[in-house]
This record gives structure tokens, C-alpha cells and sequence, in this order.
């Protein structure tokens, strides 16, 4: 996890500049950061038949949905 | 139920009856300030499972541990978009949806099995964001309410913020709360009984309250079994469990094909953290206990998600999640996905995700946990295991619409789930966006 997260922040000072111009391929609707909306189902069973939850923009508490 | 099913009806022909005018075109380059409806979006998907050792039987590898469940889920979302007088993008969302479920274990909360299998999930939602543009903040407050047959109630609200940096970075804080009120619907064989109306030496005017699968419950009269009140008129005691957490994340662009987020909640939980309906068995007895689980639970998920587009037709999306939390569970996520862009405007997206947890400290399997434990479950959920999901979904996005010109998205996803506990499900789902 360490790792990681010294990987992610040695990415930080080699972020090029980017345009908006050039933005064509990071704003592709496959290339966005948060979850679809066709995931939803499947982020509510797995934090229900999983021990863990969270971190993935999904509910972190509330409601059953156990059966 | 049916005044649900006229609402959303409602809806949908208010929905079609303001997609049915072709609004003038807006030649002067002036936005509306009114709030028009932006996009809509219809949800499906259908979920099936098999499995054993169900939490309701105490995690019994038997014929009673049946845990096979079905369960339909069907949503509708609005979202309406307008700017207000500050030039401010605001975005009103509101949605409703709909589960129904068959779960075996259900039958079991009866010790016969013969309980209702059968229940529903109406879970509407609002959720309000202002943008400015200008400044690249956005503010935004929501409110969710859930009810199904073990939950009175579950209501949400939460609160959020974002602001982008100079550099192509956006930071966003959200903060939520759930207020659930648990029904205690025990296992038949551990409803209490009345004390106030029946003596050590039970008499014909004794009353016994008996808690169906279904969450109704009845007063019986002890000795002739005669049902004296049902439906609601006796109210089953509830305890209240409250979620909260704080989930900050910041994302950032890379290079032109690269973009990473860093996400990380921070999770409490107090009150009735288990369920009142699972039992265990311990060693040496066949008689049942309810599950007993601590009052407090703080969890801290840390994800990472890193999403590169490699050439003109392939994306690479990753993730990453480490989870720890005081029940004593550590927990590692890995998944990729790859969306193939077979045309620009359609994309089939095989995925894989990897999951592996170790066990709590408070569970056991089935006749293990003793007396002496302070706190006991044998809710495989809560055990040692791995588990794979597996499947593919497609994406289909023309700029002419499919088939209507208001139909701009369909997307339909297919997934196989294998645990070591020895359960499989499936799940299909289809989303629709008309705009």
C-alpha cells in the first residue's frame, strides 16, 4: 500500500499540461474515474456478500439488502 | 405498493409527454435558466445465487443453510439541469427504485422453513449540486430513504464539495450519514414471550407474539394457537444503527491518455451491528443463539484507480482497494477492465476483478464458537475467503440515438461471482439513457 501510494504521488511532479484541446481521449465516457451507473447493482451485492466496502464511491452504511 | 407503481407510471408518460415537442432552437446563444429535464436513466438488472452455510441457520453446511437468492432490481433516475442567476450550473437528480427478491434463508428465520421467501426494497433518492464553472467548485447536498421487510426505515443525507486545481486536479470531500431503525425479527424459536400475559404455567388466556419471515407479526393465544391480532397491529421492537463517514478523494490528469484518483473513506458505525435473525450454534448444543457482534465499527478503505488509453481503440481501467477495519478484517481488491472500442461509438468491455479477505475476529463456522465468547457470528460474510467476478458488458452509444434519437446509450453487463465459501451468483444488468 505504501508502495502505491509513493508511486501515485511520485506521478504528481510529472504531470504534463494538458489543454483542453488534448482532452479528447481522457474525457471518453470509458475513461471516467467514477463508477457507471451499470455498476450499481453489482457494488451493492459485493459490499453485502463481502466483510469490506468503501473506497469505491458506493455506499459505505445504510439499508439491508441481505437476504 | 400500487401507489409506487402509479407514481412511476406518472412519470415515464410525463417523461414521454415532454419528449414528444421539439423545443425551438436556441439561436442566440442565451442558456435557460429554468431547470430542463437533462438526461434519464433506466436501470435493470437481475441477480441469482446459490450458496450454503446461510447466516439465518447459523452457518449450518446442511440442507438448511440453503442460501440460494433471486432478486430483480428495477430504477428509474431524472436528472434536471438549469442555471441559476450567478450563472451557476444546478442539477437536480431524483430516483426511485425497486427490488424484489426470493432469499431460502428467509424461510428459515421460521425454524420450520416454511417463512416467507419473498420480499421488497423501495429505495427513492434527491440529490441537488450547484457548479460554478467559473471557479471549478461544486456543492451538493442529497437525501436517500430505504425500507424493506427488516428495516423499518434507512435515511441518508449527505453533503459534498469539489474544487479543481490548476493543475488538472480535482479534490472532493463527502460526508454521509445513515440512520437505519432495525426490525428485531428473531428466529421463531427465540421470540419472546409476552411476560406480562403468560405465568410459568401457561393458561388458555396466555399470549405468544410470533415474528414471520415476512416481518409481520402476530399475537397467538398460547394453548389454542388462535390468531388474536396480525397485520401490523402489534409493532415489532427496533434498534437503531448509525453510519457515518467522510470520503475524500482527488483525482489527476497525468498525461494526455492517463488519469488516476486516490480515494479514502473513513467509516464508523454504531448500534445494532448485526442481524437479529442469524443464528449460531455452539459447540456441543443444537440450540440456537442470535448473533452477537460489537456496538462500534470503524473501517478505512483506500482505493486507487488509474484508467490509460493505449493507442486509438483499447482502455485500460484499474483499481485498487486495501481495507482495514477493527472486527480484525484485512482485505485486498484488484480489478481491470478493458473496453475495446470495436466502432467509436461501441465498445465491448471484458473485466476481472480479484477479492481476498481475512476472517474477523468474532466469526466461527458452525458448532465452533463456545459460551465463553464475548461475541459470535457465523456469517460467511464475515470469514476467510477469496472470490472471483468475472464477465463482460457492452456499450452502445451512436450520436443518431438507437433507434430514437433520445435514446443515446444502452449498456448491458454481464458478471459471474465464485467465492471459496461455495457461493455463485450472477448478475445481468442493462441501463438505458435517454437525454
Amino acid at each position: 500500500m505504501l508502495a502505491l501510494a509513493a508511486t501515485a504521488v511520485s506521478c504528481l511532479p510529472s504531470c504534463q499540461s494538458v489543454k483542453e484541446y488534448q482532452k479528447s481521449r481522457l474525457n471518453d465516457s470509458e475513461m471516467s474515474l467514477g463508477n457507471r451507473k451499470i455498476e450499481k447493482e453489482e457494488l451493492n451485492f459485493q459490499a453485502y456478500r463481502e466483510g469490506s466496502s468503501g473506497a469505491n464511491g458506493g455506499k459505505t452504511g445504510g439499508g439491508c439488502g441481505c437476504n | 405498493m400500487r401507489r409506487v407503481c402509479l407514481t412511476i407510471t406518472g412519470m415515464v408518460i410525463g417523461i414521454l409527454a415532454a419528449f414528444s415537442q421539439n423545443a425551438p432552437a436556441d439561436t442566440s446563444g442565451f442558456k435557460s435558466r429554468a431547470l430542463k429535464i437533462d438526461e434519464i436513466n433506466i436501470l435493470s438488472s437481475y441477480y441469482t445465487q446459490t450458496a450454503d452455510k446461510s447466516a439465518v441457520s447459523g452457518g449450518d453446511p446442511g440442507p438448511r443453510g440453503i442460501g440460494n437468492v433471486t432478486d430483480l432490481s428495477n430504477g428509474l433516475e431524472i436528472k434536471l439541469v438549469g442555471w441559476d442567476p450567478k450563472g451557476r450550473k444546478n442539477s437536480l437528480t431524483g430516483g426511485i427504485g425497486m427490488d424484489n427478491h426470493t432469499a431460502a434463508s428467509q424461510a428459515y428465520v421460521d425454524s420450520s422453513g416454511r417463512g416467507k421467501k419473498t420480499g421488497t426494497r423501495i429505495y427513492p433518492t434527491v440529490d441537488w449540486t450547484i457548479e460554478n464553472e467559473t471557479r471549478g467548485t461544486s456543492f451538493g447536498i442529497g437525501a436517500y430513504y430505504s425500507a424493506e421487510h427488516n428495516y423499518y426505515h434507512s435515511v441518508g443525507l449527505n453533503t459534498s464539495f469539489s474544487a479543481k486545481t490548476k493543475h488538472n486536479g480535482e479534490f472532493s470531500a463527502k460526508l454521509n450519514g445513515y440512520f437505519d431503525r432495525i426490525v428485531m425479527i428473531r428466529p421463531s424459536e427465540l421470540i419472546p414471550v409476552d411476560s406480562a400475559n403468560v405465568t410459568t404455567s401457561p393458561t388458555t388466556d396466555s399470549v405468544v407474539y410470533i415474528t414471520t419471515a415476512s416481518g409481520r407479526t402476530e399475537a397467538l393465544n398460547y394453548s389454542t394457537g388462535q390468531v388474536l391480532s396480525k397485520g401490523g397491529q402489534v409493532r415489532i421492537p427496533s434498534s437503531s444503527r448509525d453510519s457515518y463517514s467522510a470520503s475524500f478523494s482527488f483525482t489527476q490528469i497525468i498525461n494526455q491518455r492517463l488519469q488516476g484518483a486516490i480515494l479514502i473513506d473513513f467509516a464508523y458505525q454504531t448500534g445494532y451491528l448485526g442481524l437479529p435473525f442469524h443464528r449460531v450454534y455452539f459447540a456441543d448444543s443444537s440450540t440456537a443463539v442470535v448473533e452477537k457482534l460489537p456496538t462500534q465499527r470503524v473501517k478505512l478503505p483506500i482505493g486507487l484507480r488509474l484508467n490509460y488509453f493505449l493507442g486509438d481503440n483499447v482502455i485500460l481501467r484499474g483499481y485498487y482497494r486495501f481495507y482495514i477495519d477493527n472486527w480484525g478484517i484485512r482485505s485486498h481488491t484488484a480489478s481491470l477492465e478493458i473496453p475495446v472500442k470495436i466502432t467509436p461509438f461501441f465498445s465491448v468491455s471484458p473485466f476481472y476483478r480479484y477479492y481476498i479477505q481475512s476472517a474477523s475476529t468474532y466469526f466461527a463456522p458452525f458448532k465452533v464458537h463456545t459460551p465463553a465468547d464475548e461475541y459470535y457470528t457465523s456469517n460467511y460474510a464475515l470469514s476467510a475467503f477469496s472470490g472471483q467476478y468475472f464477465g463482460t458488458g457492452i456499450r452502445l452509444a451512436p450520436p443518431g440515438g438507437i433507434g430514437s434519437k433520445h435514446l443515446s446509450v444502452l449498456e448491458i453487463r454481464y458478471g459471474h461471482y465464485t467465492e471459496t465459501t461455495n457461493l455463485v451468483s450472477n448478475l445481468i444488468g442493462l441501463n438505458l439513457t435517454f437525454k
